[in-house]
């Protein structure tokens, strides 16, 4: 922020920090009372303040303070399953892909020479149709809405006889959206990678495979992981469409003690503040990972402190100065 | 698969909704979020922290919570969403003035929880631009307007774009949302509706309903990709 601001403006002298100050009297004054009149005041002629709404929510005293946070506890803690097993899944899936991606664009470029030339163009042909198959099927996947695939699962599986539980079916839709953008967030970064890092493996022997498992991935892994870190906040948030299925997670169990208690946005008040707590964290967490791994790269990049020839063409291998 | 022939015109108004919600809160998200990104970029700290408080809630906050504070929410705040009823606009955009008030609750949570990756997307633009081009112009002698207009919004704009369209597909995803929320007859709830209460088959009412989605999210996705590229090498 205050890097920015240094962007756009000079220092402030006293006049202006004058004018500033003032202007940040006003408008604190106006969004006051701005909030007052149309929030507060609306909102408390409705008796939405009213301990009776709130009391099962914020007051141990209450009767149905006990059973309320037991139910909202099952309810994030299924929230947290869910997206545990969601980001897991869509991790291992989306490497998959993303490594299968790249091998069969490597092989696309293959010409199968030694081989008679039916097999050649054979195989040439084969791996072209694999390329253009896997990647109709991203662009599929990652064209739909997520509600769309959570709701096909849920409605898709049980016409073809299989059925699970609900919490799968919510796993499952979750998977098949995350795991097609983990494997594109995954292969940008490979792509992104400077070509010697290939060119390098290549020349000391390496197939495309032990390439892409021992060099381009952990790199790419490394350079994306705070975008990645902000992936799983995407999961979180969108476990809540779990509802639509009738999957018992936070947002459902909030629907459940609506339905009893009959306060709709206090609970909606709590179960947003969880939700932002959380994903919040994840989001600092996310940026931090970033910083690290900005200042990691800048130290490594410092020309004063140069290692010798060796440790510097190794360090380059192994990616620690990327 | 005649289902796709015999409702075809089933799809298509559910089409044509999806698109009416995607326009109207792509236009209202732009504008909205362009005023909280000013807020976030002011000098007047009060400002800014509304800003900031604003997208750190919006962002974290799933949309579906978002969706529902805005069907129990602005009924407490005694309103019905009825400033949305613009006359003009209403004639286009015929669910505008219906009573049932869903599709203007729907499209108000559309609006909020998006503006705040508008205004990520044009902050982050801003922040692309190199801190020395608005120095020189300050040298230059332009003024905060002059700056803002001639030399930092040009650049950031190119740098915007593309998280821009990112952030309207992502919308556009997204308003599959409301079908789930009372707003009757868009893509979504045509999907429900025909394979429970009508009893269709399922694979080609989903064929159908993706069909309906990728026509929007694909050509966008395609459009942005090539403008990357195009700027990747002109940079």
């Amino acid at each position: 922020m205050s890097q920015q601001t240094s962007v756009l403006y000079d220092v402030p002298g006293p006049r202006q920090r004058r004018i500033t100050l003032i202007s940040s009297i006003v408008a604190t004054v106006v969004l006051a009372v701005g909030a007052y009149f149309l929030i507060y005041q609306p909102l408390d002629d409705k008796g939405q303040f009213s301990m009776e709404l709130w009391g099962p929510l914020v007051d141990p005293a209450n009767e149905n303070f006990p059973l309320v946070w037991d139910r909202i506890g099952t309810g994030l803690k299924n929230t947290l399953i869910a997206a545990a097993l969601a980001i897991v899944a869509s991790l291992v899936v989306g490497t998959l892909l993303a490594v299968l991606r790249i091998q069969l664009k490597s092989l696309t470029r293959r010409r199968f020479t030694g081989l008679a030339t039916p097999v050649a163009y054979l195989l040439r042909g084969l791996s072209l149709t694999l390329s253009a198959v896997t990647r109709v099927c991203v662009e599929v996947f990652r064209g739909l809405p997520v509600v769309i695939t959570i709701f096909f699962v849920a409605r898709g599986f049980p016409e073809f006889g299989i059925s699970f539980d609900t919490l799968w079916y919510l796993v499952i839709g979750l998977t098949v959206y995350n795991a097609v953008v983990i494997a594109e967030i995954l292969r940008s970064g490979m792509e992104g990678l400077p070509g010697g890092q290939a060119e390098a493996a290549a020349a000391i022997g390496l197939s495309p495979l032990q390439t892409t498992r021992m060099i381009l991935l952990p790199q790419a892994f490394r350079i994306m992981l705070p975008a990645l870190i902000s992936q799983l906040v995407v999961v979180l948030k969108d476990t809540s469409l779990g509802f639509i299925i009738s999957y018992e997670e936070t947002l459902n169990i909030g629907k459940q003690i609506i339905g009893v208690l009959g306060n709709p946005i206090q609970v909606y008040v709590v179960i947003g503040v969880l939700f932002i707590v959380v994903n919040y964290s994840l989001s600092k967490l996310a940026q931090y990972v970033q910083r690290q791994l900005s200042q990691g790269r800048k130290s490594t990049g410092v020309p004063a402190q140069t290692p010798p020839a060796a440790l510097a063409s190794q360090s380059e291998a192994t990616g620690q100065g990327v | 698969m005649n289902v796709l022939i015999d409702k075809f015109d089933v799809f298509a108004g559910g089409f044509w909704l999806t698109l009416q919600i995607c326009v109207l809160a792509a236009i209202g998200a732009l504008i909205l979020g362009a005023v909280v990104a000013v807020l976030r970029i002011s000098p007047v700290p009060p400002l800014r922290a509304v800003g900031t408080g604003y997208v750190n809630v919006f962002r974290n906050m799933p949309l579906t919570v978002v969706m529902f504070f805005a069907a129990f929410g602005l009924p407490a705040l005694g309103s019905n969403a009825d400033f949305l009823r613009v006359p003009g606009l209403d004639a286009i955009f015929s669910r505008l003035g219906t009573d049932l008030p869903y599709f203007r609750f729907a499209l108000i949570a559309l609006v909020l929880y998006t503006a705040a990756f508008v205004c990520e997307a044009l902050r982050s633009g801003v922040n692309a631009v190199p801190a020395g081009q608005a120095e020189a112009a300050r040298s230059l002698g332009l003024t905060f307007g002059q700056n803002l207009r001639y030399v930092v919004l040009p650049q950031s704009w190119k740098a915007s774009v593309v998280p821009l369209g990112s952030v309207i597909i992502a919308m556009i995803k997204n308003s599959a949302l409301i079908g789930f929320f009372g707003v009757v007859g868009d893509l979504s709830q045509t999907a429900d509706q025909l394979t429970s209460a009508e009893g269709y088959a399922f694979v080609p009412v989903a064929i159908g309903i993706s069909i309906g989605y990728l026509i929007m999210t694909v050509p966008l996705g395609a459009l942005l990709d090539r403008l990357e590229k195009r700027q990747a090498v002109a940079r």
